[in-house]
C-alpha cells in the first residue's frame, strides 16, 4: 500500500481504465462484448468481495453461492413490482442479514470450523429452498423478469466500482487494520483492544452484501432461475480460487485473478468444459505448491527487480 | 408400531455403516494428516465407478473388486500425499498455515479428480444390480444388499481400529496424532505415517464408494460433494480421529435421515446440518470429545 501511494501513475491508469470500462457499450462491437465484461466483472465482485474478509483473516469462507444465491432470489421476488435500482440493494441487505445471523454464530470458532460450516451453508439454504419451493410454492423453478444487456451492465460497473471503494476504504480503515491482526494472531488482537468478533461478523457481513447485490444484479440476465442453478456451487469455489491465483496482498491482485480465469472460462468453457475445470484444479495446486502468493507474488517480485534496476541506474549517470 | 420402530432403526443402521466408513477416513485425514480434504468425495465417486467398470465391463463382482480397489486407491492416496502435502507440509511455517493450505490444494484436487473422471465416464448417471433380493428382517424387508454393506463397512472399520491398537505404525499412527513433532523426535518417520494416514483415507473413502455402489443408487461424477459434506458431520458429531465416536456419528446420522426422508423426502439434508449447527455451538468437540 505504501508503494501504490507514492505512485503517481497508478491513479491516472485506473481512471482511464474506469472510463474505457463506463464507455463499454458506446464502442463495443457487439452485444456479445458487454455480456461478456458484465460476467468477467460479476466474478471480480465476488473475488474482491470474498477478499474483503478472508484476505486479511486467514478465514476461509465457502458460502459466497449462499449469498449470491440469497440476492438472486431476491430480484426473482422483488423485480416484478420495484425498480432495479432499489432491489439490488435489497438483494445485498437480505444477504447480509443472512451474514450477520451466520456469522455471529459460527465466526467464534476456529477457523476450520468455520469453513467446514460455510461449506455445509450453501448446500442447507439450496434443499431447503428446493423443499419450500416443492411444498409451500408448488413450482420449483420462476420466471425473472430481465433487463436489457447494457442496464444489467451498468447496475454490475456501479457494484463494481462500490467493491472497489469499499475495500479501499475498509484497507485503510480501523476496520482493516484489525482486520489484519486478526489474521496475524486473534488473541494478541483482542488483548490489545480489539473486539474480535464484532469486527469479523461486521466484515464478514459486509462482504456478503456485495454478494448478495451481485446475485441480485445477474438474475436480470437470466430468464429462469431455480435453487440448483442460484446457488450452484461454483459461485463459492470460482471465487475463493480466483483470489489465490490472483493473491491478495493489493486490490490489482484479485482483480486480475478473476479477469484472467473468468476470459478462460469464456474462451474454453462452450468447447470443453471439463477440461477447462481440469485445468482450473491443476493451476489451483500449481499455485498452491510454488506460488505462494500467487500472481501478484511474481508481479510484485518484478517490480522490485525493476525499480532496483531504475535506481542503480540513476546512480550510475 | 415396534415393526415400524425396528424398520426405522434398521433402515438408519444400514445406512449409518458406509457413512460411519466414510467419516473415519475424512476423521484420519484431517485429524492426523491434517488435511481438510474437501476431495473426499471425488474418491468415494471414483470407487463406486471403479466398482461399476470392474462388474459391468469384467464381470468382477463388487466384493471381489474390494480385493483390487483397497491396495490401488491407499497407493494413490499414498503418493498424492507425497506429490503435494509433504512438500507443502515442510514449506508451511506453522501448522495452522499448513491446514489453510492444504484444504486449498484439496480444492485443487476436486476440480482434478471430478473432471477427469467426467472425461472418462461422461456425465450420463450409471447404476447396476448386484444382490438385490429381499431379505425379511423382523418384519421389515430390505435388500440384501444393503445388509451385505453393513456388516462390510462395521468390519473394515473394527479391523481398522484392531490395526491402529495393536500394530506398531499403528501406535506411530496415534503417536502422530496426538503431536507430529513430538513423534518425528522420537523416531517416528512422520512423512511416512502422515502419507500412510492419507493413503488408508482414501482407501476407506473408495471402499465406502464400492459399498454405496452395491446399494443400487444412481452413480454420477458429480456425487461426491454431498458424501463429503456428510462425512464432515459425521466426524464432528463423532470427534476427530475417533473411530468409535464415528461409527456412533454415523448411524445417528443414518438414524435421523431415516427418519426425516421418511415424512419429509426434501428435507433430510437439513436436518443432518441442524444437527451440525446444534453441535458446532454447544460441543465442538463432538459427542464423545472432552
Amino acid at each position: 500500500m505504501k508503494s501504490a501511494r507514492g505512485n503517481w501513475s497508478s491513479p491516472i491508469i485506473m481512471t482511464v481504465l474506469l472510463l474505457l470500462l463506463v464507455a463499454l457499450p458506446a464502442y463495443a462491437l457487439s452485444d456479445y462484448t458487454v455480456i461478456l465484461i458484465t460476467n468477467i466483472l460479476m466474478y471480480v465482485v465476488l473475488t474482491l468481495s470474498w477478499a474483503i474478509f478472508s484476505g486479511p483473516t486467514g478465514y476461509i469462507s465457502l458460502a459466497p453461492a449462499a449469498f449470491f444465491g440469497v440476492g438472486v432470489y431476491a430480484s426473482a421476488i422483488l423485480s416484478s413490482d420495484l425498480p432495479l435500482p432499489i432491489v439490488i440493494p435489497i438483494g445485498g441487505a437480505a444477504s447480509f442479514i443472512l451474514a450477520y445471523l451466520v456469522g455471529s454464530l459460527t465466526l467464534r470458532l476456529r477457523g476450520m470450523y468455520f469453513t467446514m460450516f460455510t461449506f455445509g451453508l450453501v448446500e442447507l439454504v439450496r434443499n431447503f429452498l428446493h423443499w419450500w419451493e416443492v411444498n409451500i410454492t408448488g413450482t420449483v423453478g420462476r420466471l425473472i423478469i430481465t433487463a436489457d444487456n447494457t442496464t444489467v451492465f451498468y447496475a454490475m460497473v456501479v457494484t463494481f466500482l462500490a467493491v472497489l471503494f469499499a475495500s479501499y476504504l475498509i484497507r485503510r480503515s480501523k476496520f482493516g487494520l484489525a482486520l489484519r491482526s486478526i489474521g496475524e494472531s486473534e488473541e494478541a488482537a483482542a488483548h490489545s483492544g480489539v473486539n474480535v468478533n464484532r469486527v469479523k461478523v461486521v466484515i464478514f457481513a459486509v462482504s456478503a452484501f456485495f454478494m448478495g447485490a451481485t446475485g441480485a444484479t445477474m438474475s436480470m440476465r437470466w430468464t429462469y432461475i431455480d435453487p440448483t442453478s442460484a446457488f450452484s456451487i461454483q459461485f463459492s469455489f470460482m471465487p475463493v480460487l480466483m483470489a489465490i491465483f490472483g493473491g491478495m496482498g493489493h486490490l490489482y491482485a484479485p482483480i486480475t485473478g478473476a479477469a484472467i480465469f473468468s476470459l478462460l472460462e469464456e474462451i474454453l468453457t462452450t468447447k470443453s468444459p471439463h477440461y477447462y475445470m481440469l485445468l482450473f484444479g491443476l493451476t489451483m495446486l500449481v499455485v498452491i505448491l510454488f506460488m505462494p502468493y500467487g500472481l501478484e507474488g511474481i508481479i510484485e517480485k518484478w517490480r522490485k527487480k525493476i525499480k532496483a534496476g531504475l535506481r542503480s541506474g540513476h546512480e550510475y549517470t | 408400531m415396534v415393526v415400524q420402530f425396528l424398520d426405522i432403526v434398521i433402515g438408519g443402521l444400514l445406512t449409518g455403516g458406509i457413512y460411519a466408513l466414510i467419516a473415519v477416513g475424512f476423521g484420519l485425514q484431517y485429524g492426523v494428516a491434517r488435511v481438510l480434504n474437501i476431495a473426499h468425495g471425488e474418491f468415494i465417486m471414483l470407487g463406486a465407478f471403479c466398482t461399476w467398470t470392474l462388474f459391468t465391463m469384467a464381470g468382477v463382482t463388487p466384493l471381489y473388486s474390494m480385493f483390487i480397489c483397497a491396495p490401488f486407491f491407499f497407493a494413490i492416496g499414498f503418493v498424492i500425499y507425497r506429490i503435494f502435502y509433504t512438500p507443502l507440509r515442510t514449506s508451511s511455517e506453522s501448522p495452522a498455515v499448513f491446514e489453510g493450505n492444504s484444504m486449498l490444494a484439496s480444492f485443487g484436487l476436486l476440480f482434478v479428480v471430478q473432471n477427469l473422471a467426467l472425461i472418462i465416464w461422461g456425465s450420463p448417471v450409471k447404476g447396476y444390480s448386484y444382490l438385490a433380493f429381499p431379505i425379511q428382517l423382523s418384519g421389515a424387508v430390505f435388500s440384501a444388499n444393503r445388509i451385505v454393506t453393513l456388516i462390510a463397512s462395521v468390519i473394515l472399520g473394527s479391523a481398522f481400529y484392531v490395526f491402529l491398537v495393536c500394530t506398531r505404525t499403528g501406535k506411530a499412527i496415534r503417536a502422530a496424532a496426538q503431536d507430529p513433532d513430538a513423534a518425528e523426535l522420537m523416531g517416528v518417520r512422520i512423512n511416512r505415517v502422515l502419507a500412510l494416514c492419507f493413503g488408508f483415507g482414501v482407501m476407506m473413502a473408495a471402499l465406502g464408494g464400492l459399498l454405496l455402489s452395491m446399494t443400487s443408487i444412481m452413480l454420477s461424477p458429480v456425487m461426491g460433494m454431498q458424501y463429503t459434506l456428510i462425512a464432515i458431520i459425521v466426524v464432528v458429531l463423532g470427534g476427530l480421529g475417533n473411530i468409535k465416536g464415528s461409527f456412533i456419528g454415523g448411524f445417528i446420522l443414518g438414524l435421523v435421515g431415516y427418519i426425516v426422508s421418511s415424512s419429509q423426502p426434501g428435507l433430510s439434508m437439513v436436518a443432518y446440518y441442524v444437527i451440525f449447527l446444534f453441535l458446532l455451538l454447544v460441543k465442538p468437540t463432538g459427542l464423545l470429545g472432552k
